[in-house]
């Protein structure tokens, strides 16, 4: 058996936000189909929106976390490398303050993260250190 | 956006256009326009190049780069000798007018031709027709922020809009159109050093103490560092640790040499992203974040809108959404206020403390398929255009604005003008687009676009390889001769990591927004042999 699903979720490219059908087979993304009903783009799709399931499974996507070492990036685990990032995040604020830690939020992520990694920043380490690159 | 994508089709019969190539940017957008320009409406376009939108405009003239201002001033300065102002508008809604007034009087035609490149009459052409064909929308993109005077550039749009009352009516308004899908969000959530969610100051005590209170800890009184800033403190030693959470400032910010100078003096540099983009190179942890395809969540598009974003299949190998590490790392440092069991909990968060989102469910995303903010309760239907009666200040306020040139201005040793600006088939810095057979095949690397006479006299017989040059940077690259270019411009597509345009570009920064001026910057080019 097969197992084909549709999923209705919204172009990751532009602020047109035009909404598309994610095409599902067996766990992989097989395609993308356009929306009908949607109030922007009544069915319609650029050649971008056509092609957003192609980046998801390149062969680059990271799919371990990383920790330099000597140098050089080394694959890790989650508990490390979190781990790794809490121990020095933490050392920055006792030592040097919160300002001494900015962050990044972005464009390309959810509201939902936005909203968590600034929560962060200023919840946990104290800073208004928070910015993207929406001027860019 | 002050209105909506759906009204241009069906209520606006004037586009103006200027520092956005509707058509390549933002493709679906420009579709709505074109249907309305079958019923009559106009197509104004003003860009330094005859961009693809610039093809089927009504009125299309280009002009020097970073001349918004005096052209703004111009068009008024036409609106208002003509008599062609919305005066009911003006009396009952705004203030200010008369130093508005007695500014572009200055502005004449004729003195706005010798500024910006547009023939005195072209000026009075676009003045007439935005003014008479109420509702009137005015559509901008980068070109009008990323520039040393970019918030003079935006006052000066809603100088225009309110002088000819298209505020407050649908198929009018201001509609800057975002570049990412989400820079809208990232806004609306408080990705921002000034602001809270929902755009409360982070200076107000009030709110400082409502965060608290939700969140047993908030930031300080004061305005954190933008993201220049950051790299700047982070080359100095002030800022030891950088988090950067699916930004890839290696190719997107200007003045590139100096930001991979900073990045390597950041003692301490944090990359989450789904690629080894070039920053994440450059990183000292790199944590695997998840795509849209893989995680739950919400958008906000360019027109305030927030849809949801579901997911369709499970994180490919260790990966995580971007939400659940964030969570995670929170928790590993022993904080409290972390313990979402999903998007749609963290969105609950968010109703709670932003006023604009206060309605804004899953729930009823899922009833309703959209909802626009201002969306303050769960009866609210949202907003599909702003300023309705009434603006949020009050009275609109006209700001008279004197014409400043550009940071960095051609000479003799770098004659041409160059600008940046993206293409339809490649998203930002490329590391999505680029990993995409179809769209990378379109166009596979990056290009110069040059005037035809300019490339006669630089000695260049058809398309060729050149190096460009600024007083920052130089890059290589293939030069394509057009005269759909201005003379004396030149333009890059920044998307191209090996021969990124952002060597070239200028930091200087508008002095209210922040914001760099990409869009000028004075370089030279020659043949490379
Ligand atoms: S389909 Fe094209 S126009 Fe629509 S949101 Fe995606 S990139 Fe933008």
């Amino acid at each position: 058996m097969i197992e084909y699903k549709s999923v209705l979720t919204t172009c990751p490219y532009c602020g047109t936000g035009c909404t598309l059908h994610l095409q599902v087979l067996d766990g992989t993304l097989v395609g993308t189909l356009p929306a009908k009903e949607h109030p922007i783009s009544q069915g319609g799709l650029c050649i971008k929106g056509w092609n957003v399931h192609a980046f998801v499974n390149h062969k680059d996507r990271l799919r371990t976390p990383m920790i330099r070492k000597n140098g050089k990036l080394e694959e890790a685990t989650w508990e490390e490398a979190l781990g790794l990032v809490a121990e020095k995040l933490g050392e920055f604020k006792a030592k040097s303050g919160p300002d001494s830690i900015a962050l990044l939020t972005s464009a390309k992520c959810t509201n939902e993260e936005n909203y968590l990694l600034q929560k962060f920043g200023r919840a946990v380490i104290g800073t208004n250190n928070v910015d993207h690159c929406a001027r860019l | 956006m002050t209105n909506s994508i759906p009204e241009f089709e069906e209520n606006t019969n004037c586009f103006f256009v200027i520092g956005s190539n509707t058509s390549e940017g933002h493709p679906l957008i420009a579709t709505r326009m074109l249907k309305a320009q079958k019923r009559g409406a106009k197509i104004i376009v003003v860009d330094p190049r005859k961009n693809q939108i610039g093809h089927w405009a009504d009125i299309f003239y280009t002009f020097r780069p970073g001349t918004d201002v005096a052209l703004f001033n111009g068009l008024m300065n036409v609106i208002i000798s003509e008599g062609l102002e919305d005066k009911a508008f003006i009396a009952e809604r705004t203030e200010d007018f008369e130093a508005l007034k007695t500014l572009v009087a200055e502005y004449t035609p004729e003195k706005v031709a010798e500024i910006s490149g547009v023939p005195a009459d072209g000026i009075r052409e676009i003045a007439r027709t935005y003014a008479k064909a109420k509702p009137a929308a005015i559509l901008y993109a980068m070109g009008i922020t990323q520039h040393t005077t970019g918030v003079d550039n935006v006052k000066s749009t809603s100088n225009l809009a309110m002088l000819c009352g298209n505020m407050g009516i649908p198929g009018g308004g201001v509609n800057p159109l975002r570049g990412q899908n989400n820079v809208q969000g990232a806004c609306d959530m408080g990705g921002l050093p000034n602001v809270y969610p929902g755009y409360q100051a982070v200076t107000i005590p009030d709110v400082q103490k409502k965060f608290q209170d939700a969140w047993g800890s908030a930031g300080p009184l004061t305005v954190g560092l933008t993201v220049t800033e950051m790299l700047h403190a982070a080359q100095e030693g002030k800022v030891r640790a950088l988090y950067v959470m699916g930004e890839n400032p290696m190719v997107s910010d200007p003045d590139l040499n100096h930001v991979r100078h900073c990045l390597e003096e950041t003692e301490f540099l944090v990359v989450q992203d789904i690629f080894m983009t070039e920053t994440a190179e450059m990183a000292h942890v790199v944590l695997p974040g998840v795509t849209f395809a893989e995680k739950d969540g919400t958008f906000s598009n360019t027109e305030r809108r927030v849809q949801r974003v579901r997911k369709a299949i499970e994180p490919i190998g260790d990966s995580k959404p971007d939400w659940v590490i964030i969570c995670e790392l929170a928790k590993k440092m022993g904080a409290t206020g972390f313990d979402f069991a999903s998007p749609s909990d963290i969105m609950t968060e968010i109703n709670a403390l932003t006023p604009s989102y206060g309605g804004i469910t899953y729930a009823r995303l899922e009833e309703l398929g959209s909802l626009q903010w201002p969306c303050p309760t769960v009866e609210h239907a949202g907003t599909p255009y702003l300023h309705k009666g009434k603006f949020a200040r009050g009275l609109g306020k006209f700001f008279p604005l004197e014409f400043k040139e550009p940071a960095e201005l051609p000479d003799e040793e770098y004659p041409f003008t160059l600008t940046t600006g993206r293409l339809m088939f490649h998203f930002h810095t490329g590391s999505m687009t680029r990993r995409s057979e179809k769209l990378d095949s379109e166009v596979p690397t990056a290009y110069v676009e040059i005037n035809v006479r300019d490339a006669e006299k630089l000695g260049l017989n058809g398309d060729k390889r050149v190096r460009v040059t600024s007083r920052r940077g130089e890059i290589e690259l293939d030069a394509r001769v057009t005269d759909d270019i201005k003379r004396g411009v030149i333009f890059i597509p920044f998307h191209f990591a090996e021969a990124a345009a952002n060597k070239l570009t200028n930091s200087a920064i508008d002095p209210v927004a922040k914001i760099p001026e990409y869009k000028v910057c004075a370089v030279k080019v020659e043949i490379v042999k």
